[in-house]
């Protein structure tokens, strides 16, 4: 029943951000739902404001745990710019869903390096299907600005396959107790805002 | 029961069920997770930190000899710091089975240089075995138990970034049954005084002819036929770019590293028209397979430097003349301001490299969150070699260029720990005017927070005595130690100077907790008044994260700076520096919990 195509979801973000968080919650998803999974990340200095990306594969077999270039279906980025440095990994057909979190980075404060006036504008020419949304504000509004994670991952639910229900079995079983029924409402307002942004 | 693991937090599975009685290391990435879910998830086990690896991996023979499994975890350079006993212990053998891990490093993701630890093995001529996911992380484990007692030897368990920060679906399975056993006292065995040294090394000939023989049988070493004429020689991570590039191959996959399976390599290579070997660094088994008169060529399509990826392999296959179309775009890298790593904001090391920029000394530095030092804007440290190397590189340069002229060492809490007292010792013995900083932020911070015998607890969260550096470093001789705090800039740049000036070898000690252990610290924020900003960027110098440029430009076009409330821990460094006083305490917590 099961074809062996594989799903390839690129997380990018930055040191700090939850990246990897989402990409627990995503891969635990696969899994129960009974497709091979395999995530890759790198943890160490990166997690000290530098670039964190997190690859997941799934599939009825999974070799390797790294998206080749150009192979990505989606790509989920938790600040605007991160996701341009990330275009490489995209499918000129994939989703890109994206945070328009802005952080500049001291090397880019300088004169050598220089912040891009506006990422968003600059992936929607070279993509057609980019939802950005303001989910520091909206994180914030929902009671807590680490609720990035679930509210991108809601977005993004709804162009995957699996069933609302083992979304929220895993997030239950994933998240600190008293965290879950706000992870829960984030995931929801997700879903509420995938619709932006699609062709 | 089917669990989504790391290749780390399977090792540590796979030691539960073969019964591991002990586990001891040192942090470092990509290692540290194992031990990590030792002490969290398998508390059957008895598990440690040690200072650092050699006392880890004298502290795992003990166990092995003592009569309980023993695992020892480390980086591939943490095997440098253990070369000692490890070589030995190769002589020696073990009682219970005895495992240490290398995990290896391609493309420096955290490391200062990427050495291929397959040749250790083959160094100290003892067995290792290389996963390539998560279960067989687990199984690997478990099997290289077994070994390690059949054919009485430590086995090294190789490995790889890739491999230990990876997650794939693990099957677990039941602890196994193990006979009771105990110490044995043999002299002739595990005293390598010389006239024993001599026989040991006998039998470690012999054993290697043993495993030669099982090298060549074991289903470590697994053929895929797929009735291919193209043969992939191939192991660890790379074998699984290679199925994904080229999955209709014949396969010849090595689990069982070294010794080699010559033999049936050889019938495996004669069976096929194309052959090839894809390995990650260095070519390892090309040359043990060239020097056998197996001619398959490797690295001349894939390259020895950093880590494998599907698009290299595929490339090189390309190169090769196996397949036509390298899969996956190509396209040319975006042009993009670069994100490296830095000191967190409100980081506790941030003052010290501020005022040591402004008296301009030499700096020799270590390996810890404040080797990001020398990245700019700080650019504030002159070298970095290995754990502790701080202390002796600052001794031989000030040797050479004179007291005068300032030298300062700088060291972390846990480098200081793992081998920077005997740096000291040397300070103090041969009477260098070297002044070392300690920068005790009071944990492990880079490898994630680790405990060390500075912090009071152990790994397995028990309280414990606590180092206290000012007294270490006076009884090893230190006449001038003094603790600053490294948030008071113009204090701490006033006791450094001071120091540097006196001769003699001096101790400053900084002595504010890591803002990221044992949890976030959040105080008040700071905030610009934009009115006030003349645009001088002094914040920006001090490179903290939280400090960005604003869209609001100066009358002379420059961006005033914002502070960002989120990640503002107020450590108040960029107020200390702000000439015309424009960054001041926020009138209350924004956003702050």
């Amino acid at each position: 029943m099961m074809e062996n195509k594989t799903t390839n979801i690129l997380i990018v973000g930055v040191g700090g951000q939850g990246v990897l968080l989402a990409s627990e919650l995503l891969s635990e998803t696969a899994m129960q739902a009974g497709f091979d999974v395999k995530k890759s990340e790198v943890h160490g200095m990166s997690q000290r404001g530098g670039v964190v990306t997190s690859h997941i594969k799934y599939a009825r077999k999974v070799y390797s745990p790294i998206i080749p270039y150009g192979q990505t279906d989606i790509l989920i980025s938790f600040e605007q710019a991160e996701a341009l440095r990330a275009v490489d990994w995209l499918k000129k057909e994939g989703l890109a869903v994206v945070s328009r979190t802005r952080l500049v980075p001291p090397i880019a404060t300088g004169k050598k390096f220089h912040y891009p006036d506006d990422p968003v504008a600059d992936l929607k020419k070279r993509f057609g299907r980019v939802i950005d949304i303001d989910a520091d504000a909206i994180a914030r509004e929902l009671g807590d600005s680490r609720l990035v994670n679930t509210l991108l991952l809601g977005v993004v639910s709804k162009s995957l396959e699996f069933e609302l229900s083992l979304w929220e079995t895993v997030i239950r079983s994933l998240v600190k107790a008293k965290f879950v029924d706000i992870n829960l409402k984030a995931f929801a307002r997700g879903r509420e805002l995938s619709g932006n942004g699609k062709k | 029961m089917r669990r989504l693991l790391s290749g780390n937090e399977a090792v540590a599975r796979g030691a539960y069920e073969a019964r591991v009685r002990l586990a001891a290391g040192y942090p470092g990435t990509p290692s540290t997770e194992i031990l990590e879910t030792v002490a969290k998830e398998h508390r059957s086990i008895y598990s440690q930190w040690s200072p650092n690896e050699k006392v880890a991996f004298e502290v795992g023979i003990g166990a092995s000899l003592g009569g309980g499994r023993a695992l020892v975890t480390m980086k591939h350079v943490g095997l440098n710091v253990a070369a000692d006993p490890f070589m030995t212990f190769a002589y020696t053998g073990v009682n219970a089975g005895f495992v240490v891990i290398s995990a290896d490093d391609p493309e420096m993701h955290s490391s200062q240089n990427e050495q291929d630890n397959r040749f250790f093995a083959k160094f100290a001529q003892i067995p290792f075995l290389e996963p390539s996911d998560s279960q067989e992380s687990k199984d690997f484990t478990i099997k290289a138990f077994e070994l390690s007692e059949k054919f009485d030897t430590p086995v090294m368990l190789r490995m790889t970034t890739r491999i230990s920060h990876s997650k794939g679906i693990v099957e677990e399975g039941e602890p196994v049954t193990l006979p009771e056993s105990g110490f044995k006292r043999d002299m002739q065995k595990y005293v390598m005084i010389p006239s024993n040294a001599k026989k040991r090394h006998v039998v470690v000939t012999e054993r290697l002819e043993k495993l030669k023989r099982f090298s060549e049988e074991t289903d470590l070493n697994v053929i895929e036929n797929n009735g291919s004429s193209i043969g992939i020689i191939t192991g660890g991570i790379a074998y699984q770019y290679a199925k994904d590039v080229i999955p209709e191959a014949d396969y010849f996959k090595i689990g069982f590293g070294f010794p080699l399976p010559i033999e049936k390599i050889r019938k495996f290579v004669a069976t096929h028209k194309t052959n090839l070997i894809i390995e990650e660094l260095e070519p390892y088994y090309e040359e043990q397979l060239r020097a056998a008169g197996i001619n398959v060529d490797g690295k001349k399509y894939f390259s020895r430097l950093g880590e494998l990826s599907p698009y290299r392999v595929a490339q090189g296959l390309k190169e090769a003349g196996v397949i036509e179309d390298v899969r996956g775009a190509e396209i040319p890298p975006e042009e993009l301001f670069p994100r490296p790593p830095i000191l967190c904001p409100g980081c506790p090391h941030r003052g010290a490299f501020m005022a040591l920029k402004k008296l301009g000394v030499a700096v020799t530095g270590d390996i810890g969150c404040y080797t990001l030092s020398v990245l700019p804007p700080l650019e504030m440290m002159d070298t970095c070699i290995c754990m502790g190397a701080s202390i002796g590189n600052a001794i031989g340069m000030e040797k050479v260029r004179g007291h005068k002229r300032g030298v300062v060492a700088v060291i972390g809490d846990s480098t200081f720990l793992h081998s920077g007292i005997t740096g000291l010792l040397d300070a103090v013995y041969n009477k260098s005017n070297v002044t070392v900083i300690i920068l005790d932020n009071r944990v492990t911070a880079m490898t994630g927070g680790q405990q060390h015998p500075a912090t009071g607890h152990t790994l397995m969260g028990e309280k414990t005595r606590e180092v206290n550096f000012v007294e270490l470093a006076k009884a090893l001789g230190v006449e001038s130690v003094r603790e600053v705090d490294p948030y008071d800039y113009d204090g701490l740049l006033k006791v450094i100077k001071e120091e540097i000036e006196r001769p003699g070898p001096s101790v400053v000690i900084t002595n504010r907790a890591c803002v990221l252990m044992p949890k976030r610290i959040m105080d008040k924020p700071y905030v610009v008044i934009s009115e006030e900003c003349n645009g001088c960027s002094a914040c920006f110098r001090i490179g903290c994260p939280a400090i960005m440029p604003s869209k609001e430009l100066t009358k002379h076009n420059q961006p005033k700076a914002i502070i960002d409330p989120v990640l503002c821990t107020g450590c108040s460094l960029c107020a200390q520096v702000c000439q015309p006083e424009a960054i001041v305490l926020a009138p209350e917590p924004a956003g702050v919990k």
